[in-house]
């Protein structure tokens, strides 16, 4: 390849003697800001903090903060809004749309985007129902490891597909939305010819993911067993930096945020733990096994996204692909890896989505529901662009997906308006994102 | 000692062969060596006969050069002239077509960039091939990542990150734990050299280091470039601006047309010499004579 290199007359370079001032001459961060001695005191952190989130690194806070805001509106409107049940009705339906967008984000962080992630999880999840059916009737684990690993074949095939031969992910993907929503249509009527194009969940405990309810002592129990390892986690952590001679959050932070957490947890289980029976005389009550299960997912993908190299990787190619290439990542490997991540992950998300149903059926709306998991991912914060993002943006962002459902069935508005304040919730997020990263160089 | 005997072996040769060539214009690049003062020992690598063709366009043509440890340096040329081919040789992205490579001495084949980077030459290239979203550390170690139960190790790789840039004097920067992407240009170029020397280097090829550099900035790149030299450190800098050029460089090495044209000690040239070298890969008359004769000295 001669054009490529220098003796040819294609290399055009900016004459030596313009001053070009493409990046700014000056760090647009004040420095002062970000360094902290060693030392540093718990009002000394506070004030960094807030400092970073006026000029613009708020984090999650606008969602936060958006999501108060809409819950508010929803309790004037509907007094009913905040009671128990809805509330966990709420934590139920939202579930789907986190998982969804936390399988959504393994891609979105490499910069790219997988439409197929509704249709391919229906199928890993047809295929668990299916298993779990007579005349197969597979137990009910190794049904639900059999759907997980057929969307995460889908997803790795897809990969292969986008990384090796340099295919858009794009088209490929929207390939796959479409092949995947023929093929769950074909192999449910197969399945089931005189059912109409559904197969129930035969399996109790498949549908008890979502439908069924821990005990009050268990409800408890797991959450004590969190916070101690939580407490335990960031205390030996701070302790190992301070101990390298690093800067560490002093230990009245770390509490308090412990505190924070163990509040939230608390008050979590309280609701849950309460009567929500909407009749008299009947019992409801203890936290729905897929609160834990959505929490433990959480924690274990943002661990791998924060921890391993493999994590690393996925942020360093969305960031700069080559870059990473230069620096001996194998790309190809990391990204397949994410596709195949994103696969199993969507098909956890349509495993719940039909445990709360009951049943898996041709009509799920697959691409729709994909786009559900973007817009939870990018409502969280996480970037379309590449490299920035974090599994906590789809737990913030499908809360408020299904808060605006809920909130929105309460008040018995029809589904034209549903899509349309979805969609200004979603253009709301983005522009606040915008907004509040005005001036920083990262993008 | 191999290196010497063969240095001395090749040199009269090569001397004579350029002399006849072109009447007296090119400058030895071997005598100059030692008229810099630069004992042979301190050669840390040395080129003889590099050629590199890419079908018929000859982008390098019998390229000598020695570079020396401790010693920064300028390789100079008009857009063409094989400046990026001869350092991507030197890189291992290109193999050369003929020619001979001495590492300290010892004659080695640079067959791929892994092979260059165990030698310990790092290169910099000018898009400096950074992540804006991960923080100082995680570009520092980006590949090389320290790992304790298959898990990320920080603290070490932040200690470590630390302990590189404070080797370089590298205080502006307050926080290595914040995005690549909100340093300055300046910064970046630093967080990117911190990167190539934390392994060892012994060479570090700098492509443009100060191309959208501010003043300032380019300042404190420049004052970086001296101090990775100071250290002992060979450095080979590529650059369009021969200001910055004639205020670090110890020693110049002009290719025009993908020939090594001339080399030497900075003292020798100036910046009226060095474009005139680079644009028409000689000296006229009058002051190739002046030229020709502070060379021999």
């Amino acid at each position: 390849m001669a054009a490529t290199n220098e003796p040819t007359i294609g290399e055009v370079k900016a004459p030596p003697e313009i001053e070009q001032e493409t990046r700014a001459d000056e760090a647009p961060v004040d420095p002062e800001l970000l360094a902290l001695p060693p030392d540093a005191s718990f009002n000394e952190y506070i004030t960094a903090w807030l400092k970073r989130v006026r000029r613009g690194e708020s984090g999650v806070l606008p969602v936060v903060g958006g999501l108060i805001v809409i819950v508010i509106i929803f309790q004037i409107e509907r007094s009913r809004f905040l009671s128990d049940l809805n509330l966990v009705n709420l934590l139920q339906q939202s579930a789907e749309f986190i998982v969804l967008g936390m399988a959504e984000i393994f891609v979105l962080l490499l910069g790219e985007i997988d439409l197929s992630l509704g249709y391919s999880g229906a199928v890993g999840a047809a295929v668990m129902a299916i298993l779990a059916y007579p005349p197969i009737n597979l137990s009910w684990e190794l049904a639900i490891i059999a759907g997980l690993a057929t969307s995460a074949a889908i997803g790795f095939a897809q990969g292969q597909l986008i990384s090796r031969m340099r295919l858009p992910p794009f088209v490929v993907t929207l390939g796959g939305l479409l092949f995947w929503e023929g093929f769950l249509i074909w192999v449910i009527n197969n399945q089931s010819p005189s059912n109409g194009g559904s197969i129930r969940i035969n399996s109790a405990t498949i549908y008890n993911i979502v439908n069924g309810n821990l005990s009050l002592a268990a409800g408890w129990i797991l959450l004590a067993v969190g916070l101690v390892l939580f407490a335990v986690a960031s205390v030996t952590r701070d302790r190992r930096r301070r101990a390298g001679g690093l800067v560490a959050p002093p230990l009245s932070l770390t509490l308090a945020k412990v505190v924070a957490v163990s509040i939230a947890g608390v008050v979590l289980v309280w609701i849950c733990n309460a009567n929500r029976a909407a009749f008299v005389g009947a019992s409801v009550k203890g936290v729905p096994w897929v609160v834990p299960i959505v929490i433990a997912l959480v924690v274990a993908w943002t661990f791998l996204l924060a921890r391993t190299r493999f994590g690393r990787y996925v942020y360093a190619i969305g960031g700069n692909r080559e870059a990473a290439r230069r620096a001996g990542i194998n790309v190809h490997r990391v990204r397949v890896f994410a596709y195949t991540l994103a696969g199993v992950t969507a098909a956890a998300a349509i495993i719940i989505l039909d445990s709360r149903t009951g049943g898996v059926t041709t009509d799920i709306d697959g691409g729709q529901t994909v786009l559900y998991g973007v817009a939870a991912a990018v409502i969280g914060g996480t970037s379309l662009l590449g490299g920035r993002g974090k599994m906590i943006h789809a737990l913030l962002g499908g809360l408020v997906i299904a808060t605006i459902y809920n909130g929105m069935g309460l008040l018995s508005l029809s589904t034209d308006f549903q899509y349309m304040i979805t969609a200004l919730v979603l253009l709301a997020a983005v522009i606040v994102d915008a907004v509040s990263r005005r001036g920083q160089a990262v993008t | 000692m191999t290196a010497d005997s063969t240095a001395a072996a090749s040199q009269p040769q090569e001397g004579n062969v350029s002399r006849s060539a072109s009447a007296g214009r090119e400058t030895n690049p071997g005598k100059d060596g030692q008229a810099d003062g630069a004992p042979a020992s301190d050669i840390l690598l040395s080129l003889h006969g590099i050629s590199k063709h890419f079908g018929p366009v000859i982008a390098l043509d019998g390229v000598d050069l020695d570079v020396p440890s401790g010693r920064i340096t300028a390789l100079i040329g008009d857009n063409g002239a094989g400046k990026s081919t001869l350092i991507k040789v030197i890189a291992g992205i290109h193999e050369p077509d003929r020619g001979e490579i001495y590492w300290n001495g010892k004659r080695v084949d640079i067959r791929t960039p892994h092979h260059a980077t165990e030698l310990g030459v790092a290169t910099v290239y000018q898009d400096l091939a950074l992540c804006d979203n991960l923080d100082i550390v995680a570009n520092m170690f980006l590949g090389l990542e320290q790992r304790r139960h298959g898990l990320l190790d920080e603290t070490p790789m932040e200690l470590k990150a630390k302990e590189t840039l404070a080797s370089l004097s590298v205080t502006s920067v307050r926080s290595i734990r914040q995005p690549v992407g909100s340093l300055s240009g300046g910064q970046r170029q630093s967080v990117a050299v911190a990167r190539a020397v934390m392994g060892d280097a012994k060479l570090v090829i700098m492509d443009e280091p100060t191309a959208a550099l501010g003043v300032s900035q380019t300042a404190m790149v420049l004052e970086l470039i001296q101090r990775l030299a100071a250290s002992g450190i060979a450095v080979i800098v590529i650059s369009h601006n021969l200001i910055d050029v004639f205020s670090v460089a110890d020693r110049m090495a002009i290719l025009y047309l993908g020939r090594l044209v001339s080399a030497g000690p900075a003292s020798d040239y100036d910046r009226q010499s060095a474009v005139e070298i680079m644009t028409t890969g000689g000296l006229s008359e009058r002051e190739n004579g002046a030229h020709g004769a502070e060379a021999a000295v």
